[in-house]
């Protein structure tokens, strides 16, 4: 209880006390992520995806200045990859925003992937809940550089920046299934670059073909230049800023805010799901090595992981199957 | 966390660190060069971290080390524990035990030393 009353007057040491305790599944931060549950929902989250490199941590510092022009308290979640081989991991997104770190309307925490895939952090939907209870107006949620597949950041944000530089490929790119289509802001950034006008034709094609979403926003394509050029920069980063605001009051006017609340629910219903049942099964298993052995039958081949895993449901589950 | 305070901009130090604790399995915050003490003690506590650990090769390491530590206390922060390394002669080091500096590295130390004495010395939190 204590801790929820720090969160709400949005003491920064709880707050990122009790995100590290998220990441590391400490039963008491679920029993206060209970809690402050009821105090969310009133901040705008801006998703951030890309490829590595391309200029999304400093789009993300330029979003902070932007949204601290207009008096607004902003929360940032920026996340890096776990090494597969060590569990270690270098972050180093908030280097482009230390301007604002000694701002007290501003909190910046970098979150490790921990094997998730989708470029995210597993602890990402909490931690946006405990910057939401803090009061924070806006969230900006960085994720780890993208390739094609990475998506998840549509079950967490109202709004998501898709950061394209030029130069990576062909018009086929475009094309193609995932990050593509989970724009509502495409940004062309380094646009000071050759072939800056080259992406921004393919997307328009790109967007022509596209059907016009239920929604009736079509996503615009923002660039935006060199960032030591500090005043076109800024001037570029005020006008991504005005298009985020305005997608904002759209999803409300166009009352279509209530279905990405709910693709965000449901996600959220999906995890906790997950983690009260299939987690502690897999514990046992583990503990009882249990796992080790159902390995070793399959490296022998003497079973097939559906069977395994039915007799584990059998098991466990009883009465649902 | 790794951070380097004041004007240098030295940083081959801090990023060999940076990546040899990773190696280790830690999580590592890397700051970048140029800062001061005052966005070095905010992003300790934004980020939880553990351990600040501080490289600094311009000589000015004893009034920057002392004030990450001094604004620690400030701000109640003083569970974070706060060490430090660069080009400091061995006459400074007691000054620097005495202002709260846990540890210090100076060229010659292996990444070994280093990694073993933060998992010696810094307990997780329960």
């Amino acid at each position: 209880m204590e801790m929820e009353k720090k969160i709400k007057a949005g003491d920064v040491r709880a707050a990122s006390r009790l995100i590290r305790n998220i990441e590391d599944n400490v039963p008491e931060a679920k029993a206060t992520i209970k809690h402050i549950f009821h105090y969310t929902g009133n901040a705008q989250v801006v998703g951030i995806t890309g490829s590595p490199g391309a200029g999304k941590s400093t789009i993300v510092d330029g979003l902070i200045e932007a949204s601290r022009k207009r008096d607004k308290t902003v929360g940032v979640l920026a996340v890096d990859p776990t090494s597969p081989f060590t569990g270690g991991a270098t972050l180093g997104d908030r280097i482009r925003m230390q301007r604002h770190a000694e701002d007290p309307c501003v909190f910046i925490r970098s979150l490790a992937t921990r094997g998730s895939l989708g470029g995210l952090s597993k602890a990402v939907g909490d931690a946006i809940h405990v910057m939401d209870a803090m009061g924070k107006d806006i969230i900006l949620v960085e994720t780890v550089g993208t390739g094609q597949q990475e998506v998840e950041i549509i079950n967490h944000a109202h709004t998501v920046l898709v950061v394209l530089v030029p130069g990576m490929g062909d018009e086929i790119q475009a094309l193609k299934a995932g990050i593509m289509e989970i724009a509502d802001i495409f940004v062309v950034n380094k646009a000071d670059r050759e072939g800056a006008g080259k992406l921004q034709r393919e997307l328009m094609i790109m967007l022509d073909m596209s059907p016009i979403p239920p929604e009736g926003w079509r996503p615009p394509i923002l660039t935006i230049g060199n960032s030591f050029k500090p005043e076109e920069f800024e001037r570029d980063i005020e006008k991504l800023s005005n298009n985020i605001y305005q997608h904002y009051d759209h999803l409300v006017s166009s009352n279509l805010i209530g279905d990405r609340l709910r693709r965000r629910t449901m996600h959220e219903l999906n995890e906790a799901l997950r983690s009260s049942i299939l987690e502690p099964v897999l514990n046992i298993l583990v503990s009882t090595g249990e796992l080790d052995r159902m390995v070793e039958k399959l490296l022998k081949k003497e079973t097939d992981p559906c069977s395994l895993s039915e007799e584990v449901a059998r098991k466990y589950l009883q009465g649902c199957i | 966390m790794v951070a380097k305070p004041g004007l240098d901009g030295h940083d081959r130090g801090a990023r060999v660190l940076a990546r040899c604790f990773r190696d280790a399995g830690f999580e590592v915050i890397y700051t970048g060069c140029h800062q001061t003490p005052a966005q070095i003690a905010a992003s300790a506590m934004q980020e939880d971290v553990d351990v600040v650990g501080l490289s600094c090769l311009s000589g000015a390491h004893r009034y920057l080390f002392p004030q990450v530590v001094q604004l620690l206390r400030e701000k109640g922060a003083d569970d974070i524990t706060v060490i430090g390394g660069g080009i400091i002669p061995e006459q400074d080091f007691q000054k620097l035990y005495d202002a709260g500096i846990k540890a210090i590295f100076t060229p010659g130390s292996t990444l070994d030393s280093i990694v073993d004495w933060v998992k010696k010395n810094i307990k997780p939190v329960e």
